[in-house]
């Protein structure tokens, strides 16, 4: 075992000078192979973290939220319905919602104004005058507690708010762009009737009775639409896993460059190359020697790639918040405040990643190396 | 014991420049000599020191060493042989450029994984019995030609190789340092080494030192002296 160690050691100190005596190509191979690490976990890391704060954040949410349609398009809802749906066994709590949306000029940014439910556990419903704002807008306004949001409401007045909290960053992915007021002043701000609701939430306490539950809602009240905190995760993960399926297409053009690079630079053996290889077999290395040593120098390169590659992708996305695929994989979010994903790394991706990009290097590496090392050092030479 | 049976050795064998280097040698090799083979270039002297040597396979034909057929053994078990048997000095010395010297001169023992710091001492030991242990960290493509050859020959020997074969040893060299590898070569022979070398420098062959002298033609052995 230790001279298998001791071999091994061997064979990366020649390995490590091997890449020391041709800096110009292995740094030009190192520069490509990072990026495409880079760029490949960056979509990965993305769309990943994305994905579990949905998860994270939408487990709290409700698991019915009941709709108004008109024509198919959302209406408000008459606080009357609250009384029409009755008594429907498994719901354990019913309630109206005030939510809307406000796009603000000044930022260019759409936030989501909304009356805390009932019993909301971080904040209850703001005093009059006040909010509670998303970290994404206090980011872009530049607010912090105590200073005040001035809006224009659906009259056209001014309205100044002072901001009394801001909501924590770990919900960022559907608080971002969030404000919280009181049901009195959001009313007067969208000038909002007051026998209306934006929808209607249910909690069911058996997760197998939702389906049921909506059955009933939808044969109780024919103008609403029942929505499943199950349907809307699932909308997230396709619309997620859709734009990382796009972007991986669009890479996969960039891997497939970078492996014939790899072919061509690593693995496609200059003349000197060759003859070090037939000078190391005839002073008695064996071909596995070789093979053994041109496996440390992929691996040293490959591995060092992959970290870098890796850590800079972890830096771009938790750090500063994608800025490269934001517009792609975020979408909807050019009129979104900042959004910046909580740190969050996957063992399976991680592996995945590995294994996408550090095997096909080596074996685009490995195979014209095992063929120059098993010819004869001679012909080699020769 | 080196036994050598009607080998015959053709470079692109079927096509249009097929070249026939060695055209059927039978010899035998006596242990601790120095053996020179020499003759016109292109009679075949390289090829048939590298067939010897377990460089490369005769294309028809027996080698043998003390009893042991090289010629039909794997490749694996060729490698091995060569590894414990022979050390390699070749006419342009096949040093390893950007290495240092003690660096190429430790390279073929590290597949037998050797302790570091008795590989070293053995290396230094080698460089200062022929006078280049004040080289020993300098890169070898600073070296001039004498110098370069020493190190050759100090890789040569770092695994206590039985024979050495030398391929034109002193064709980079200037009289005075091809007398002095002459009298390095008979060194080796003195330490109980086999020297096999090929040359067409009459300094070497014309040495006393040469206990005797194979001349080829056209890759036929021509005379035995």
């Amino acid at each position: 075992m230790r001279q298998f160690l001791r071999r091994q050691r061997y064979l990366i100190d020649y390995s490590l000078s091997a890449l020391a005596r041709r800096p110009g190509k292995h740094l030009a191979l190192l520069l490509v192979y990072t990026l495409v690490v880079f760029l490949l976990a960056s979509v990965m890391l993305f769309t990943q973290s994305l994905r579990r704060e949905a998860a994270l954040v939408l487990a709290q949410s409700p698991e019915i939220i009941l709709q108004r349609q008109i024509a198919g398009r959302h209406d408000l809802m008459p606080a009357e319905y609250l009384d029409r749906i009755g008594r429907i066994r498994g719901v354990s709590a019913k309630y109206g919602r005030l939510w809307g949306y406000f796009y603000d000029p000044a930022v260019r940014a759409n936030y989501t104004l909304m009356v805390p439910p009932p019993g909301s556990p971080a904040h209850g419903e703001p005093a009059p005058g006040e909010i509670v704002i998303g970290a994404g807008i206090a980011r872009t306004r530049g607010l912090e507690p105590g200073d005040y949001l001035s809006l224009r409401s659906a009259r056209g007045e001014p309205f100044a708010f002072r901001v009394a909290a801001l909501l924590p960053h770990s919900t960022e992915l559907v608080s971002a762009d969030l404000m919280l007021l009181g049901a009195d002043d959001f009313r007067r701000f969208f000038a909002f009737p007051a026998d209306r609701f934006t929808d209607i939430v249910l909690q069911v306490r058996n997760p197998r009775e939702v389906r049921k539950v909506a059955e009933k809602l939808s044969l109780a009240l024919p103008d609403t639409r029942p929505i499943l905190r199950e349907e809307i995760l699932r909308t997230y993960d396709a619309v997620f896993g859709w734009r990382q399926g796009l972007v991986f297409v669009l890479m996969g053009g960039m891997v497939l460059a970078f492996v014939i690079f790899a072919w061509d630079r690593a693995a496609g053996l200059s003349g000197e190359e060759r003859r070090e290889i037939g000078i190391l077999k005839s002073i008695g290395w064996e071909t596995g020697d070789v093979l053994r040593m041109k496996f440390w120098e992929g691996a040293i390169l490959s591995l060092t790639a992959f970290f870098l590659g890796y850590l800079l992708a972890y830096a771009h996305v938790f750090y500063f918040s994608a800025a490269l695929f934001e517009p792609v994989l975020k979408g909807w979010a050019v009129l979104y405040p900042d959004f910046r994903p909580i740190p969050f790394v996957d063992g399976i991706q991680v592996a995945t990643l590995f294994f996408f990009t550090v095997f096909p290097y080596t074996v685009a590496t490995i195979v014209p190396i095992w063929r120059a090392a098993v010819t004869d050092p001679d012909a080699v030479m020769r | 014991m080196i036994e050598l049976r009607d080998v015959k050795k053709v470079f692109n064998q079927g096509r249009g420049n097929e070249l026939w280097a060695v055209r059927g040698v039978t010899l035998d090799l006596e242990p601790r000599q120095v053996t020179v083979f020499t003759g016109p270039s292109g009679s075949g002297k390289t090829t048939l020191l590298s067939m010897i040597g377990a460089l490369s396979r005769p294309t028809s034909g027996r080698i043998a060493l003390d009893g042991t057929l090289l010629s039909n053994l794997p490749e694996r078990f060729m490698t091995q042989v060569r590894r414990r048997t022979f050390g390699f000095v070749f006419q342009r010395f096949n040093l390893i450029r950007g290495l240092t010297v003690l660096e190429n001169v430790m390279l073929p023992a590290y597949p037998l994984a050797p302790d570091d710091g008795d590989l070293r001492r053995r290396a230094r030991a080698l460089l200062a019995q022929f006078g280049m242990d004040a080289k020993a960290g300098d890169k070898v493509e600073w070296l001039s030609g004498g110098e370069a050859q020493r190190a050759a020959i100090c890789r040569a020997l770092i695994n206590a190789p039985r024979i050495l074969i030398a391929d034109e040893p002193t064709a980079n060299l200037d009289s005075a340092l091809s007398r002095e590898l002459i009298g390095l070569l008979g060194e080796l022979q003195d330490l109980g080494k086999t020297v096999l070398v090929a040359s067409h420098d009459p300094l070497v062959f014309d040495s006393a030192r040469v206990s005797r002298v194979v001349e080829l033609r056209d890759g036929l052995l021509a005379e035995d002296a």
